[in-house]
């Protein structure tokens, strides 16, 4: 019983975390477009007259969205085109579960894993579950029953496909190094040192893996250098014909794929939760001498540790999006299939030589 | 296992509530405009759907074959550590017989998209 409660109190914690996170996100970049474009950006919603530089406006949007109409157009494929805004975010808010947030967390007796579902196969869940997101965006493209919808899922769904295999090939190198699938244990197998000083992180270890890794994960979020699929000015995109929530669903699994990639490259590449030279009872310096903490501040520190690294990936990714012009789609597909897949088949021979030599 | 439960279940619910959350506050209007495919504001042309490139579906093919040899490539760098060089000189076997394999696709105009 006392398992239950813990169980339901983290799924409940990481939601919250999620939601919160997915809604200030499109607010930062609305935000970050104004501060590069020179304008003001989105400050004028407030409650009683209070406007702190906006915050208020995601919970406008949500509140606004929430009271929109139900629109399934006639011609579409009725239960398709309601089945595919569920898909595509049931799919991709599903893989927060596996991320570790932190260590153990122990009170009294009890030992709490900060991670809602540690899967020996967790890696492997959390790219099936990001592919299996493509499933959203084809359906609601042929749901649609219209041109551009269409072409657009079709676009998705290929540019998606294409970039699947150098993400899966770009971690190949990353597992041979800390041999597991489990994230905490590839989180725990990062803390160690590289030649005495440097936190043994994935982006030491595997540089080429890495950017392989960022690309891919770049054009598996759909957004700008990548955004064929939903290109406004030339095909309005797969979700065309949606409107309200379920238009909203779409937009929210966007911003969810930015936090889910921006995990991703935290927990393989930049050590997770890990502070370096932080080990569970305080900090041990390099150059000798240590700083011992409560238990209670080092497990703080560790959710604080990757909750900065996840928003400076988002920063990252949204500063990307609005620096870029977009790909042409052969130069997508070029750089799918010409680039990222010989690089990351080389990086795999690179490591396999430099392990066993 | 209880876990996956209970998270399919309630991020389940939680989506079927966010899709049909519309139906059940939003008003409902209707007019014909509204029920003709939207095209960028410009008239509505042709009903239907045209026919595709191929070029997709040989990507489909392509992405087979490759995350195929994602599959074999994972548990093999699981063991990597294990088996050492042996396992070394055998993979690279294997991914040079694919790598021939690309080579041929890539030749034979696989990832050409301008015609």
């Amino acid at each position: 019983m006392n398992e239950l409660i813990i169980i339901l109190i983290k799924i409940i914690c990481a939601l919250v975390w999620f939601l919160l996170l997915t809604l200030y996100l499109t607010w930062a970049e609305r935000k970050e477009s104004a501060v590069i474009q020179d304008r003001i950006g989105a400050n004028r919603a407030s409650i009683l007259g209070i406007r702190i530089i906006g915050l208020f406006q995601p919970f406008a949007d949500a509140i606004k969205m929430i009271f929109k109409e139900d629109f399934t157009p006639r011609f579409s494929r009725r239960f398709l085109h309601t089945l595919a805004p569920f898909l595509s975010f049931f799919f991709v808010a599903i893989t927060i579960t596996a991320i570790p947030f932190g260590d153990v967390l122990k009170i009294g007796k009890q030992t709490i894993k900060l991670q809602i579902l540690d899967i020996n196969v967790g890696l492997l869940f959390v790219l099936a579950m990001l592919s299996l997101g493509i499933y959203g965006i084809i359906v609601s493209g042929w749901a649609s029953n219209n041109r551009y919808a269409l072409v657009g899922g079709m676009r998705g769904a290929a540019q998606l496909v294409s970039y699947e295999v150098a993400l899966g090939l770009s971690l190949v190198g990353l597992i041979m190094v800390f041999p597991s699938l489990r994230l905490s244990e590839i989180v725990h197998a990062q803390g160690g040192l590289l030649f005495g000083f440097l936190p043994k992180w994935g982006i030491f270890l595997q540089p080429l893996g890495l950017l392989v890794f960022f690309f891919a994960a770049l054009a598996e979020t759909k957004r700008v250098p990548f955004d064929l699929p939903e290109g406004e000015n030339e095909i309005v995109g797969f979700f065309t014909e949606y409107s309200g929530l379920k238009w909203g669903l779409f937009m929210m699994t966007d911003f969810m794929e930015i936090i889910i990639v921006s995990a991703l490259l935290t927990t393989l590449f930049f050590g997770g939760w890990q502070v370096p030279w932080l080990a569970a009872d305080g900090f041990h310096f390099p150059w000798g001498g240590q700083w011992l903490l409560p238990h209670g501040i080092v497990v703080l520190l560790q959710v604080l540790s990757f909750n900065m690294k996840v928003i400076f990936f988002c920063w990252l990714q949204i500063l990307i999006r609005w620096t870029y012009p977009r790909f042409r789609y052969d130069q997508v597909m070029d750089l799918g299939w010409k680039l990222l897949i010989p690089l990351s088949l080389v990086n795999i021979i690179g490591t396999g030589i430099v392990m066993s030599f | 296992m209880i876990e996956f439960f209970f998270v399919f279940l309630i991020f389940g619910l939680l989506g079927l509530v966010l899709v049909f959350m519309n139906k059940i506050l939003g008003p409902r209007k209707s007019n014909p405009t509204k029920e003709t495919p939207f095209e960028c504001g410009s008239p509505y042309l042709q009903d239907g759907i045209n026919p595709f490139p191929i070029k997709y579906y040989l990507v489909a093919f392509l992405f087979l074959l490759f995350d195929i040899e994602v599959v074999f490539l994972f548990p093999w760098a699981l063991i990597f550590k294990e088996i050492g060089t042996t396992g070394l000189i055998i993979m690279f076997a294997y991914i040079f017989i694919l790598g021939v394999g690309f080579v041929y696709a890539w030749k034979k105009g696989a990832f050409q998209w301008e015609e």
